[in-house]
């Protein structure tokens, strides 16, 4: 008599989960950028790992924003670029989409170098995103708005001035509203650029602090070139150089023992 | 050597403070130049029957300038209805959705048409606009129009305000931060959405700014309208009507009325009361600009 392995619900589950942890959330196909003067992005293959902080590391003008706009296709506002290959979120290739492009966006949060609050109220920041999903009850979107101003800290600084414009708060406050108002649409995906460039320290170790935090339920994609908070943050760092990903790899492989002459070079003059 | 350098710097100084004191200077000595013209007029009639009096007869020393004022007005908002929406929408497509290309090839195009004389624009309403109005639009709405109007005045003054305000929209909607797009984007909006919660939002001082300079440059308008409006004494709600705006009273009358007691300064006067209209038009926008700035 043939015996088969009992599997419990939480055990296949588990093991579902694990499975899905292992394939990644993003993965990059042959992506090109280019203008024309030329390229910015050259034969893209990346593949971005769930749940962890993936530093993309280099010199100012290498790709880095370019590569982060192209996975939410930002660059679509960009009409003089030119982008070809795959960019597959989940699966399915964001190049390609056309009606669900705004529900794939919303996958994927977006934090800029500097903060860019909308031209309206702190509490309808936050809320914008969710009343473009479609969501109307008021409480939901109260609770949501109170839930992730306290999620990045802001809620007590902000609590009785909600209805203030967003602009009246300081740099730093609007960097973490910024935060809230894409982690209330709940992607899957934080997408940073430079977050910190025009942060102060104290506001800087928040947001760096912030992100530890998130990363358990998040992934997120930082560009930085700031090599210390690389290593800070960092579960993968993936280093470009002139449109190329030169080295890619853990923090303690490619930052202590880099390969190319290239990093080599960046690591010594960036530090 | 430190004192030439001393004395250019002083020199340019004082030029330079020169220049702003004449140029804020000048609207007061214009504004006091035409009340102290006017004021024959304004001493000898009561204010209340110089704005609001039908009675324009210059022999027998009646001026009421309300047939002047209602068309001026008249054809200023119908300028701005057929007008600002065109322009918005163009400065949004040009802007926001079309090519850069096509925005490269608009922008000489709007330049070229601000640069046409207002004489040009009034003869092609009197070739074109005006038998347009009389053979067609009007025998639509059943009636009966020489095509001197208030309409012809009003499509007139639109075509001509159209490439200020456009150059200014496009201006204003060019400086908002493209981060300011991405953020709505990222956040799932459509790019209609985006522009109607970020563009035209975060554009609307600007917006309100070129609609006022718009309005302002319509209601002061002279020659194009003059020509194409008929210049009748005229108060009529029916835009196939002709009309007589304050611009062209002073154009049609100065210099030719002279002999008629008080016509000078009835005219100074027309000219005091654009000034003054114009001058809150424009106190009206600012007012508005700050507030929409507070947001």
């Amino acid at each position: 008599m043939i015996t088969y392995p009992v599997f419990s619900y939480q055990k296949a589950k588990r093991m579902v989960n694990h499975q899905e942890k292992q394939t990644p959330i993003i993965e990059i196909k042959g992506l090109n950028v280019r203008t024309r003067e030329g390229e910015i992005l050259k034969n893209i293959n990346l593949k971005i790992p769930r749940n962890k902080i993936v530093v993309l590391l280099g010199p100012s003008g290498c790709g880095k924003t370019t590569l982060l706009k192209s996975l939410n296709r930002l660059t679509d506002l960009h009409k003089e670029l030119q982008v070809s290959g795959e960019v597959l979120i989940d699966g399915v290739d964001i190049l390609k989409v056309s009606r669900d492009l705004p529900a794939m966006r919303q996958k994927m949060g977006l934090l800029s170098q500097r903060p860019f609050p909308l031209p309206v109220s702190i509490y309808r920041n936050v809320a914008y995103g969710l009343k473009l999903k479609g969501i109307r009850n008021k409480d939901l979107i109260a609770h949501s708005v109170e839930t992730n101003l306290k999620r990045v800290g802001l809620w007590d600084e902000v609590k009785n001035r909600l209805n203030s414009p967003a602009n009246s708060l300081s740099i730093g406050q609007q960097q973490r509203l910024c935060l809230a108002r894409g982690l209330a649409v709940k992607p899957a995906i934080i997408l940073a650029d430079e977050p910190t460039s025009a942060l102060d320290p104290i506001s800087t170790r928040i947001i760096e602090n912030l992100f530890k935090e998130l990363k358990e339920h998040y992934t997120i994609i930082l560009v930085t070139h700031v090599l210390r908070q690389a290593v800070r943050l960092a579960d993968h760092v993936v280093f470009m150089y002139y449109g190329d990903i030169i080295e890619q790899g853990h923090p303690d492989d490619i930052l202590k023992h880099p390969k190319t002459e290239v990093l080599k070079k960046y690591l010594v003059d960036g530090n | 050597m430190n004192r030439i350098r001393r004395i250019s710097d002083l020199l340019v100084n004082i030029w330079m403070r020169a220049g702003l004191y004449f140029l804020l200077a000048l609207p007061v000595l214009i504004g006091v130049g035409l009340y102290w013209k006017a004021a024959p007029i304004i001493g000898g009639h009561s204010l209340r029957d110089l704005l609001f009096s039908r009675q324009w007869f210059p022999m027998k020393g009646e001026f009421g300038f309300m047939p002047f004022i209602y068309s001026s007005a008249y054809v200023t908002v119908l300028a701005f209805i057929l007008s600002a929406p065109l322009c918005l929408f163009a400065a949004i497509y040009l802007t926001q959705f079309g090519k850069h290309r096509l925005l490269q090839v608009m922008l000489p195009v709007i330049d070229i048409l601000a640069g046409i004389p207002s004489v040009v624009y009034g003869v092609w309403g009197v070739l074109v606009i005006v038998p347009a109005v009389a053979e067609y639009v009007a025998p639509l709405f059943g009636v009966a129009s020489s095509g001197y109007s208030l309409l012809s005045g009003g499509i007139v003054l639109a075509v001509m305000c159209i490439p200020y305000m456009l150059n200014m929209l496009i201006e204003v909607f060019q400086t908002i931060p493209v981060g300011m797009k991405e953020a709505s984007l990222s956040l799932g909006a459509t790019h209609w959405e985006m522009v109607k919660h970020v563009i035209i939002r975060k554009g609307f001082p600007g917006i309100l700014s070129a609609f006022g300079l718009g309005i302002a440059k319509a209601f002061g308008e002279t020659i194009a309208v003059l020509m194409v409006v008929g210049n009748t004494l005229d108060i009529s709600v029916s835009p196939f009507s002709p009309g007589y705006p304050l611009p062209a009273l002073i154009a049609n009358n100065y210099g030719e009325m002279m002999s008629i007691p008080d016509y000078d300064s009835a005219l100074m006067f027309a000219a005091l009361l654009l000034f003054v209209i114009i001058l809150i038009i424009n106190l009206f926008f600012r007012y508005f600009i700050h507030q929409t700035e507070k947001i």
